[in-house]
């Protein structure tokens, strides 16, 4: 059952448009439901390989020699690609918008950093020889201590999962192994708070499971280019990602994609068109790589797990008035996306609400699984899960029904938010307020009254003094502190007495705690200087200064 | 032992577009000699309806009925850049690139008829059916289609545009994280209703009741497709699923659909959604984007209905019955909590 309410922001929208806001059918309805759109798969080529990789057995292991004679013997193979075969073997793939390091090579080289990495590929004339031959592949290597936990791998001592980050966090403005939000004093309003509750939230990796796993195929074009079909969510980032570790000008490549069989996120990676275009450019002839669905859902770049501790400060009469966020992005071996799905928790915080003192830390974490993606709410999806059920925490704490208690809390127009920009165009408050009527949830109505355009602005758009740190520089180090795993809740005495409006003037959004204007504090002095990043062992490249990262060319 | 029912709600806000912007698209739109369009891209179509919802914006902006106008999507050689289909970014990224696109092949449109029919480009507008007329003088009409005949073989005039959006990349302080992530915000609130096996410890959703807020729905049944299957996808990873059922441990994957366990038809509930629509001040036609969001609220909804109908929290994703069960036991049994919102 879907309804349109229409009455709300009713004068800021024209309706009765011809086109906009219509239920047309999409004009590839007919396709799909009739089972005849074609996807990457159904194009068929004369002379078609097949491409398969041998995967690690290991978490982590040195590699010390691989032995392919056997398997370039097999029946059938026409190619089997080692590292050594890979043009550019290394990259990341936020590099195409200049941020981070290049980390992850195409085909494992000296070292495998997750189960299931890819060390070599075999291109055969069917997906059984390619098989039969990955079986005759023989590899020499030593299993090294592996590490799964993102608080175990950022302790002193972890093993060290990927040497391009030898800290096992990804790097933030050259300078913090994690990105921070600072606005306002957190501490001095958890000491005026009439409660503070201190939680841990976790969230295990989720697989995207689409119908049609990655895959793609590429074929040489008789012009000296390789036309690719792709199941890629970003055509022309996969093509960018392509043709730089095949060292190819991009106009050699011709990506043809745009009907996908379910994304969610999971084929950003660009995981197999590299390979099916290396695989056609050293064997002349068409080359298929499609992940089967047991790779598809092990090694198929997961939504990454998120670890959260949240701590609020909050008063007896519902204000939330402080709150602190660590997080922890679990990447797995390699960068891949998650250092901007950090960055993108960090503007997120603390949610769609007015609160005055906000300090979060967001840190990118390598252990030895499989690296870690986006997903359909990258950098959001377990945030909210930990804000919200901390939420319901609260409410129940200071005794409030849980609507209300987000109406009171919510954002609204002329805000300022923690990231330090204006907020508009707000809804939260008129969703809560439908939800509760159509689910039959009473709320008072001083809190149906209320609005996301008026009440908001004013003190509520002041940035605060605000404490800043320098806790965290590379190379300092591991991180400075840890919160403490489930920590008890401290119940503080009741501070004075602070101005309440909410009283005296029902319509009118609470102001925040009023926290007397202190002068910033001064910077600690940097306990040790930050010793210079450990050079990486592949492909020596300059690197420069970019937003918020560094990268290599 | 017993089943226990239980109401919990969530609230969530979703950022539209990459954050930090700098995700730019592009758009390119033609007529061919009989007046009909086509909109090339080089974004995805996932299923989401990347292709309706840029073809509805395209024939809204042009003036021309849906059927005239088809989108062509995605070849490198063809389409122009674009970013991709991802972090919700479709509608108002690509949306407004066509509308750019559009306006300008709308504009030679406009500067064609109007030479045919001897008046200013001005005062000349669409009636959305195929026609274009003088403002308030409907008999002065020239067709759209003896319009482009007349700028291809006569005129010479491409009736075609171009058009990019782009949301310049913002800058984020080291020290306080200060930026500028996104220009705009969807909105949701869901309340979960289920019940809750105190034996099995096994979760069963009974019903879900919904307010989102999307900007405008460019189109209400795609709306409500992206709606109602996000929302099932929240509920499954609420309840269901993890390839590393133990993480941090990494044994157990699943490797098929017989191990993922994601719930089947008999799982799902009823939803009721209301929709409102808060234009974006630079959506294309106030659009933002559902795809992302719809999802979010669902997963601490769960969680808080499962406190409210036996008194544990679970804070670690998926809630499986395991956890639900151990959590139980060592509560020393089910303590259903006051009734959400007046019932259960």
């Amino acid at each position: 059952m879907l309804e349109f309410r229409k009455e709300y922001f009713k004068d800021e929208r024209e309706d009765g448009l011809n086109e906009v806001g219509q239920p047309r059918q999409r004009q590839d309805m007919l396709g799909h439901v009739t089972g005849r759109t074609r996807y990457f798969d159904d194009h068929a080529f004369e002379g078609l390989l097949h491409l398969k990789v041998l995967r690690s057995p290991h978490p982590h292991a040195r590699l010390r020699s691989i032995d392919v004679s056997a398997a370039e013997r097999s029946l059938g193979v026409k190619r089997v690609i080692r590292a050594a075969d890979v043009p550019v073997n290394k990259n990341t793939l936020l590099s195409l918008i200049g941020f981070g390091k290049d980390d992850e090579p195409l085909l494992a080289v000296d070292k495998v950093r997750y189960k299931g990495e890819p060390i070599v590929a075999v291109v055969a004339e069917s997906e059984a020889a390619a098989y039969a031959a990955l079986a005759k592949i023989r590899v020499d290597c030593d299993p090294l201590p592996a590490v799964f936990d993102v608080e175990e791998a950022i302790k002193p001592g972890a093993p060290v999962v990927n040497e391009t980050y030898p800290a096992n966090t990804f790097e933030y403005h050259d300078k913090y192994n994690h990105q921070k939000l600072r606005f306002g004093d957190v501490e001095r309003a958890f000491a005026a708070a009439d409660f503070v509750l201190e939680e841990r939230y976790q969230m295990s990796p989720i697989e995207h499971a689409p119908t049609e796993t990655n895959g793609s195929i590429a074929a040489p074009e008789t012009n000296d280019r390789f036309v690719v079909h792709t199941c890629t969510q970003a055509l022309f980032f996969s093509l960018g990602t392509a043709a730089k570790l095949l060292d190819l000008p991009s106009n050699r490549l011709h990506f043809i994609g745009g009907t996908v069989g379910g994304g969610f996120g999971g084929k950003v990676d660009s995981l197999t068109e590299p390979l099916s275009i290396l695989g056609a450019m050293l064997t002349g002839r068409p080359v298929r790589y499609v992940l089967g669905r047991e790779e598809e859902m092990l090694y198929g770049c997961p939504r990454g797990a998120e670890r959260h501790y949240i701590k609020d400060g909050v008063m007896r009469d519902g204000r939330i008035v402080a709150r602190k966020v660590t997080s922890y992005f679990d990447a797995g071996a390699y960068t891949r996306l998650s250092s901007y799905g950090a960055v993108k928790c960090i503007a997120h915080v603390p949610g769609p609400y007015t609160i005055p003192n906000v300090h979060a830390d967001s840190y990118c974490v390598f252990t030895n699984r499989t690296p870690a993606t986006a997903m359909r709410g990258f950098g959001i999806t377990g945030v909210d899960f930990a804000l919200e059920v901390q939420m319901d925490k609260l409410a129940h704490k200071v005794g409030m029904d849980p609507m209300e208690f987000r109406i009171l809390n919510a954002y609204r127009d002329g805000d300022l938010k923690a990231h330090r920009r204006e907020a508009h165009n707000c809804a939260l408050i008129e969703c809560v307020q439908v939800a509760a009527e159509k689910a039959g949830w009473p709320i008072r109505d001083e809190f149906r009254r209320m609005n996301s355009l008026t009440g908001g602005g004013g003190e509520r758009a002041v940035i605060p003094a605000t404490v800043t740190d320098e806790l965290g520089r590379i190379g300092s180090g591991r991180p400075a502190s840890t919160p403490s795993p489930r920590a008890p809740t401290l119940p503080i005495p009741p501070p004075p007495r602070v101005p309440q409006p909410m009283a005296a003037q029902p319509r009118v959004a609470p102001a925040p705690t009023p926290v007397a204007p202190m002068p910033p504090a001064a910077a600690p002095p940097a306990r040790e200087q930050p010793k210079p990043a450990t050079a990486s062992p592949q492909h020596g490249a300059t690197r420069f200064s970019s937003v918020f990262g560094t990268r290599r060319r | 032992m017993a089943k226990h029912r239980g109401r919990g709600m969530a609230s969530i806000n979703y950022p539209i577009g990459m954050n930090l912007g700098g995700d730019p698209s592009q758009a390119l739109v033609h007529s061919n000699p009989e007046g009909k369009f086509t909109v090339t891209l080089s974004a995805i179509d996932l299923g989401q309806g990347m292709k309706q919802v840029t073809r509805q914006i395209a024939a809204e902006t042009l003036g021309v009925p849906i059927a005239d106008v088809y989108v062509d999507t995605a070849d490198s050689d063809t389409g122009p850049h674009d970013m991709g289909s991802f972090a919700s970014r479709g509608t108002h990224r690509v949306g407004n690139a066509v509308m750019v696109a559009a306006k300008e092949a709308r504009g030679v449109m406009l500067e064609a008829a109007a030479e045919e029919l001897e008046v200013n480009a001005a005062d000349l507008e669409t009636d959305g059916r195929g026609n274009i007329h003088v403002k308030g003088a409907p008999s002065r009409a020239i067709s759209v289609k003896d319009v482009a005949v007349a700028a291809q073989f006569r005129q010479g005039k491409t009736i075609a545009g171009r058009g990019i959006f782009l949301i310049p990349l913002s800058e984020v302080n080291a020290e306080t994280g200060e930026m500028s992530p996104v220009s705009c915000y969807a909105h949701a609130c869901l309340v979960a209703e289920l019940e809750v096996d105190d034996e099995t410890g096994e979760v069963s959703m009974l019903k879900m009741t919904s307010a989102y807020e999307l900007g405008r729905a460019i189109n209400p049944k795609l709306v409500e497709q992206q709606l109602v299957g996000g929302a099932w996808m929240g509920m499954s990873h609420a309840l269901y699923e993890t390839p590393e059922p133990y993480y941090p441990d990494i044994a157990h994957g699943p490797r098929d659909y017989n191990e993922y366990v994601m719930p089947g038809p008999g799982d799902i509930c009823p939803h009721d959604i209301a929709v409102l629509e808060r234009p974006a001040p630079d959506g294309p036609f106030g659009g933002k984007g559902p795809g992302e969001m719809c999802a979010n609220p669902v997963l601490p909804a769960v969680a808080n209905a499962i406190f409210n109908a036996v008194g544990v929290r679970i804070d670690e994703l998926p809630i499986t019955p395991e956890k639900v069960l151990r959590a139980i036991k060592a509560q020393g049994g089910a303590r259903p909590q006051a009734a959400a919102g007046g019932r259960r």
